[in-house]
């Protein structure tokens, strides 16, 4: 698969402190990628430096093939974590102004924007002042600002904050939307769950390093840890209980479920299968429940922080 | 470059379409007319308003002839009166004061006894005024007693009035220099006003945008220096946009006035600069010689020089008026980073105001009409009295020069500062930032 954007050793340094270290990263083309990471990690810098807001004292980035150039910020479009509009512009007139910078025609833009404004169902706002708006719907009209320029790549930061559950979920109809049409998306949040359901590649910076990239379920792959929740039903609960963990590895484990079962996390030493686990279990007890556990976004994230700050 | 227009456009239209912009605009030409009519009222009143002054005469030098009243002053004889008791009488009255001549041998000891007792002190004005009568009438009958004629003496008087003429021939006079010292006051003064209001205006914009948060949407669309260029270049758009409707109505209100108030407004707006001398002077036929010399003022040239000055003076100062902006996160903590941009328009102001009165072609006043910082002031009071061009030359070149480091180094702090939150910023961090 093409990338879209790559980024090949990118050092950056503020005085003393080291904000990015030898940063490579590779986004693909028509997919979301996460950019994970604590605060203060370096990823607002890093999304600086493909804004070309800040230059890395080192390090190339290559966007769709060639090296980032000045004019390439027609083709970027970048939703800021901190963002607001001028207070005192009407609407429309500051949505115009914000499209025209980012090279548009002035018909070309109002023509969008005519389009965007219908969609979102805005368009009597258009010769409202800011001030004038929700915060909610600020962050409407930010987003729409946004992609108007129909972007090869798209940037958002913290795109959810700010909205309702139910505006949220439109921003990411309209997110995944615009993946459908061809746009990439560099993603960056702390919702763990926004990853989970709308990211196929992370890249983790922690403390100006790059920790983890690559693709999610590959990475979940490798942070699985072969352990099976089970729901067991049987007679005698201690008993079983002390004669497992004689042979596995066992934890108690919370879920729900319709028999008063016994709930345990039972983690596989190497060698052992799943089917071994089964025959054993089969053996002893009525299995209501087994599922394997997959290490969630959350899991990868904390696991990753902690593994790498140990090393620091 | 289109980018930057687009910039240009939209501070130059946020600025006019402001109601306080509007409203000054339109107001503050008449707020001045009105502040100079109230002026002159004043004046015009406290000079008609006559009071009273009684004396008593014990040496009958004096005859009611001499204390004449006139229009500021009227006399009232009370030398029938013993002089404690005309002491009492003028203190129950309204009246200023009362002056005292003593019966003595000789003048020259009159001369020196003269007194004046007052509830308050007296108006300068009245004494000097009856310091002339007492002097005139004593010098008389001095001259008398020594034998001089009167007529004589009269006709000896000379009457001198050096003619100011420079080497290139052209005419002046003490008046002109009176009204070239208002004008270049004027206009140095003017410019000083400008570049404060319209740099913290760049100022106020750049701390608008941060706290709005909008910045780093717009830097991810224009470079940081085409932003704070299209600002200043915007806001000096709106400044000279209200500079020259205050000249358009200047005019138009002063032709109106003319009109409706004849010759009087001239001669009203005269009074108030000149000294009586001068009006004398005006009285005779010199008054068609004033008139074209007025007239031929460089004016044109001063306006040039004024547009240019004002223009390069303002991109130096708006230019650090943006670094502070970016530097702060609200307007409370400019304050420390404001005295120095203070310092240098004040020094040249007042400056100006010292020397170039007095010497306009002096050491002090040439050095600081060449120093970037207080030129533009400076330089401007002294255009009316005429500068060499090669001064005004070098010290255009040199305000250029300075521009162009002062902006790079804005720049370069604007650059970082606008994307700077919550922090506190002192000169040793900002000193950093141009290492970034």
């Amino acid at each position: 698969m093409e990338n879209i954007l790559v980024a090949e050793n990118i050092d950056k340094n503020f005085g003393d402190f080291k904000a990015l270290n030898n940063i490579s990263i590779q986004v693909p083309k028509e997919s979301i990628f996460g950019l994970l990471g604590p605060n203060g990690a370096g990823k607002t810098t890093f999304i600086r430096i493909i804004n070309q807001i800040t230059m890395p004292d080192k390090g190339n980035i290559i966007f769709d093939g060639n090296k980032l150039q000045p004019n390439d910020v027609h083709y970027i479009g970048y939703l800021p974590e901190e963002r607001g509009l001028y207070k005192r512009m009407k609407v429309g007139e500051q949505a115009l102004y914000l499209a025209q910078l980012k090279g548009m025609s002035k018909s070309e833009a109002k023509k969008r924007l005519k389009y965007w404004f219908d969609k979102f169902e805005i368009g009597a706002w258009w010769n409202k002042k800011v001030e004038e708006l929700s915060k909610g719907m600020a962050q409407k009209v930010q987003f729409i600002i946004t992609v108007l320029h129909q972007p090869k790549l798209l940037i958002f930061d913290e795109p959810f904050s700010g909205f309702d559950p139910i505006n949220a979920n439109l921003i990411k109809e309209e997110i995944l939307n615009l993946k459908k049409e061809g746009s990439s998306i560099i993603f960056s949040t702390h919702r763990m769950e926004s990853v989970e359901e709308l990211c196929e590649h992370i890249a983790l910076i922690h403390e100006a390093n790059k920790v983890l990239d690559g693709k999610l379920i590959d990475i979940k792959k490798e942070f699985k840890t072969n352990t099976f929740e089970v729901g067991l039903q049987v007679d005698n609960k201690e008993d079983t209980l002390n004669k497992l963990k004689e042979r596995f590895n066992v934890s108690n484990a919370t879920f729900k479920s319709l028999e008063d079962d016994l709930k345990l996390n039972i983690k596989l030493s190497n060698g052992e299968t799943s089917t071994d686990l089964i025959k054993y279990l089969n053996s002893r007890s009525i299995i209501n429940h087994y599922v394997e556990v997959i290490p969630t976004a959350n899991d990868i994230f904390i696991q990753a922080v902690k593994q790498n700050s140990k090393i620091i | 470059m289109n980018k930057l227009k687009l910039i240009i456009k939209r501070e130059y239209f946020a600025k006019v379409r402001n109601r306080t912009f509007i409203v000054m605009t339109f107001l503050s030409p008449l707020l001045m007319i009105g502040m100079i009519a109230l002026v002159a009222f004043l004046t015009k009143s406290s000079i008609e308003k006559s009071t009273t002054v009684a004396y008593v005469d014990q040496s009958g030098l004096f005859s009611e002839q001499d204390f004449n009243d006139n229009k500021t002053i009227k006399f009232e004889n009370l030398t029938d009166v013993d002089i404690e008791e005309a002491k009492i009488i003028v203190n129950e009255s309204s009246h200023e004061g009362l002056l005292f001549i003593p019966k003595k041998d000789s003048i020259d000891q009159i001369a020196n006894q003269i007194q004046f007792f007052s509830q308050e002190s007296p108006g300068m004005v009245t004494i000097s005024e009856i310091e002339s009568i007492v002097e005139r009438k004593l010098q008389s009958e001095k001259m008398q007693q020594l034998d001089i004629d009167l007529k004589k003496f009269e006709s000896a008087r000379v009457k001198v009035d050096i003619n100011l003429i420079n080497f290139s021939g052209e005419k002046s006079s003490k008046m002109m220099n009176g009204i070239k010292i208002g004008l270049g006051m004027g206009a140095g003064y003017i410019i000083m006003m400008f570049i404060i209001i319209y740099g913290a205006m760049v100022m106020r914009s750049v701390i608008e945008e941060k706290t709005s948060r909008i910045i780093e949407v717009i830097i991810s669309s224009v470079k940081p220096f085409e932003l704070m260029m299209g600002k200043i270049l915007g806001t000096a758009a709106a400044g000279l946009t209200q500079f020259f409707i205050w000249v358009i109505l200047m005019f138009i209100i002063f032709m109106i006035s003319s009109f409706v108030f004849g010759f009087d407004v001239s001669a009203n707006m005269n009074t108030s600069q000149m000294t009586a001398e001068q009006l004398e002077i005006l009285a005779q036929n010199d008054t068609q010689f004033i008139l074209t010399e007025i007239l031929n003022l460089p004016f044109l040239s001063m306006f040039f020089y004024f547009i240019l000055y004002f223009l390069l003076g303002y991109l130096l100062y708006s230019s650090i008026y943006a670094a502070i902006g970016a530097a702060v996160d609200n307007e409370t903590d400019t304050q420390q980073f404001m005295l120095p941009v203070m310092m240098p328009l004040m020094i040249g102001v007042y400056v100006g105001f010292a020397t170039v009165i007095n010497d306009p072609h002096g050491v002090i006043a040439t050095t600081f009409s060449m120093i970037p910082f207080t030129s533009p002031i400076v330089m401007l009071m002294r255009i009316p009295f005429g500068v060499p061009w090669w001064q005004i030359a070098i010290s255009l070149f040199l305000l250029l020069i300075t521009f162009l480091i002062v902006v790079w180094i804005a720049a370069k702090i604007y650059r970082v500062g606008i994307l700077m939150y919550g922090k506190k910023v002192n000169y040793k961090e900002l000193y950093k930032w141009l290492k970034y």
